[in-house]
């Protein structure tokens, strides 16, 4: 099949994508109705094990909002912001970053383990700044060799980016256990850092200012992916790489840089993290963020603005669900059952939706094509 | 560490305790990875794969826990496997959806599942299978370095070399192989042909499901004798490498399955040798294997003209 074969192929769901509103109602359904419906399932699911599954989320929301709850959801959503961020930007050109776990880790463990090293030399404000540079530049450094081998030998860079993040997680624990140990630990973790050189806190909150840098990446993403010239070309190159090079873009080009921007938002959101929260990090530090911020990156459609309120309601569940799972005596892997439903639901209400013409497709038709893994000669 | 004598690295017992672990931990990825290249020869690229061995390991660990025999086990694995490969078929095959979103969501929901399953029926315990039965072959193996892996092992192992043959000869020379490779290559005229893409494929990644079920198994019920969630720790994704690199031919599945088990298990064979490593860099040797692989293969890429595309009869 050639590539123009694709373009009618997809050229449907083009058409309806642009089409007038099909109505508030059905895009509300189609974004909310697959976590309302993992939701329930996984309510089921607690049931029977013997649980009271109303229980259940009630602890959810306890543990993620009450008191003061509210404001360490806040900061896990600070978190997983930019990690989020990180994927819109790849997958908006139809690139499949799965690496992020590695790419997380091996930021965290730089911060952690350089920011002790740096801090009795500079001052705080200048640790902070050079130690989010660390962390984007790791970030972005660990995408290099699957973005490359993309961009010039078409490897797969799912496969790629998968086994960067398996060596990326051992080299984490490499660095925490060997040059960054801190010594006076018999625990293999790093240097704590003193409170001077964490994250600074909101004044009248405990929450620290990651959140404001999370609202702020959030809102330079969401303009260069809509309105500036680079944010067309990952779009251009997400739709079609043919047209792409036609209209004379540098497919290479915009392959390594969107790589190296969703590196780095990535690493920035590993710096959140360890300069907000922990301060140090443990050698077996691996929160798995990235995997639960996936279908909430393809609910909100690829759109940074969108996926915000998805991101909270994932964090308010993530820290509940802490305290939830711990009262009910379930593993804390638990979350990922409902991520895994909220992902199998989502493409089952696509189905039902391609099927009624429901509003627009959650997977834009370039990351689809992109699934063929054929060369783009 | 790194003055070490190279003679004694290289004694028979650090060989034979190499080729038995590469052995050891080959086999899981020779049955995912046999299993791996079926569904893609079929058009269907299963990302899913890492959650079928894992609910193979874990429906595995169970029935030979509770059915106290490791045939039972297998069974059970193969059926865990069918089990999850049915949301493949019912998603991919049948309602045409993203190949990639539904794998994903596979591995994550297996991780979640058997991760909370095994913490509601065990709590924070892991009991252990007593150690799996063996089959000896007279004469071979006493043969030195090779024989005692190859030679006595449990019967399933024999069963996985005759699978690749078996499939072998089926893509060559069987109708039902030569449609799964036809469903890859242009489904357009397998359906032309007269045979439904859909059942082909359908039942493709159902053999997928069961193979990667029972290579989970095989890692829970003889290779570890125990179930830990996450056990897997991404050989399914290995075993897609390993496919990858295979470009089609079964033989070189086994291969690649042993090399790559070979290098899981240099661990072991190092610490038997007296060298100590630790085990994050041991950890990572497969993975950097693999990624030098794909930067020296990677230009040579085998896959089929249709996979992951799913089949809309009339399209063009």
């Amino acid at each position: 099949m050639s590539d123009a074969a694709t373009m009618v192929e997809d050229a449907p769901e083009n058409v309806r994508a642009t089409a007038p509103l099909a109505g508030v109602a059905d895009m509300l359904i189609r974004s909310i109705l697959p976590l309302f419906l993992a939701l329930v399932a996984g309510g089921a699911l607690v049931g029977a094990l013997g649980h009271n599954p109303f229980a259940f989320y009630r602890d959810i929301y306890s543990g993620g909002i009450e008191l003061s709850a509210w404001q360490d959801s806040l900061m896990r959503a600070a978190t997983l912001t930019p990690i989020a961020l990180g994927l819109i930007v790849v997958f908006r050109a139809n690139i499949w970053n799965l690496g992020y776990q590695g790419q997380f880790l091996l930021s965290a463990a730089m911060v952690a383990g350089l920011g002790p090293k740096l801090e009795p030399h500079l001052s705080p404000t200048l640790t902070l700044i050079v130690l989010f540079v660390i962390a984007g530049v790791t970030g972005a450094a660990w995408t290099l060799i699957p973005a490359i081998l993309k961009a010039w030998y078409q490897t797969n860079e799912i496969i790629t980016t998968l086994m960067m993040t398996f060596i990326g997680i051992s080299l984490a624990a490499i660095l925490v256990k060997g040059p960054f140990q801190d010594f006076t630990s018999n625990v293999p973790e790093t240097t704590i850092l003193p409170l001077d050189d964490m994250l600074p806190t909101i004044p009248g909150t405990r929450t620290h200012v990651g959140v404001v840098i999370a609202a702020v990446l959030v809102l330079i993403v969401h303009y260069v992916t809509t309105r500036t010239s680079f944010g067309l070309k990952l779009q251009v190159l997400g739709a079609n790489p043919r047209a792409a090079v036609h209209v004379g873009l540098d497919p290479k080009r915009v392959i390594v840089t969107s790589f190296l921007y969703s590196g780095a938002l990535i690493g920035v959101a590993a710096a959140i993290e360890v300069l907000g929260i922990w301060g140090y990090m443990r050698a077996d530090f691996n929160p798995a963020y990235g995997d639960a911020v996936i279908p909430f990156v393809f609910l909100a459609r690829l759109n940074a603005l969108a996926v915000v309120p998805f991101i909270l309601f994932y964090s308010v569940l993530s820290v509940g669900g802490d305290y939830a799972t711990l009262n009910a005596g379930l593993p804390v892997d638990f979350l990922l059952v409902i991520i895994g439903l909220t992902l199998l639901f989502m493409v089952f209400i696509e189905y039902l939706g391609r099927n009624r013409e429901m509003g627009r497709s959650y997977i834009t038709p370039g990351l689809r094509a992109g699934l063929r893994f054929r060369r783009s000669k | 560490v790194i003055a070490l004598p190279v003679a004694s690295i290289f004694t028979q017992t650090f060989l034979t305790s190499l080729v038995a672990g590469g052995l050891l931990a080959g086999v899981p990825l020779m049955f995912t990875a046999l299993g791996e290249q079926i569904s893609e020869a079929s058009g269907v690229l299963n990302i899913g794969l890492e959650g079928m061995m894992l609910t193979g390991a874990y429906t595995g660990f169970l029935g030979a826990y509770y059915g106290h025999h490791d045939w039972l086990g297998y069974l059970t694995a193969i059926g865990g496997g069918v089990l999850v490969s049915l949301i493949m078929v019912v998603f991919c095959v049948r309602f045409l959806l993203d190949q990639i979103v539904v794998g994903i969501a596979i591995t994550l929901l297996a991780e979640g599942a058997t991760s909370v399953l095994q913490g509601a029926e065990f709590g924070k315990s892991y009991p252990r299978l007593p150690a799996a039965s063996t089959v000896s072959i007279p004469g071979l193996d006493d043969i030195p370095i090779f024989g005692e892996s190859l030679f006595q092992q449990p019967l399933v192992v024999y069963l996985g070399f005759a699978l690749i043959g078996l499939t072998a000869w089926l893509f060559r020379h069987s109708r039902p192989g030569l449609n799964v490779r036809a469903a890859g290559q242009k489904p357009q005229a397998l359906d032309a042909a007269g045979v439904s893409v859909v059942s082909t494929r359908s039942l493709a990644v159902i053999t997928t499901g069961a193979l990667a079920g029972l290579g989970g198994g095989y890692l829970a019920i003889a290779g570890a004798g125990i179930f830990v969630p996450f056990m897997t720790q991404g050989q399914g994704y290995i075993a897609i490498v390993i496919c990858m690199l295979a470009r089609g031919r079964p033989i070189w599945v086994l291969i690649g399955a042993f090399i790559f088990g070979m290098s899981l298990q240099l661990a072991t064979a190092l610490q038997i040798a007296g060298v100590d490593i630790s085990t994050d860099v041991i950890n990572m040797i497969p993975f950097v294997a693999v990624m030098l692989s794909l930067i020296l293969f990677a230009r040579g890429n085998f896959l089929p003209p249709a996979l992951a595309q799913p089949y809309v009869r009339g399209a063009r």
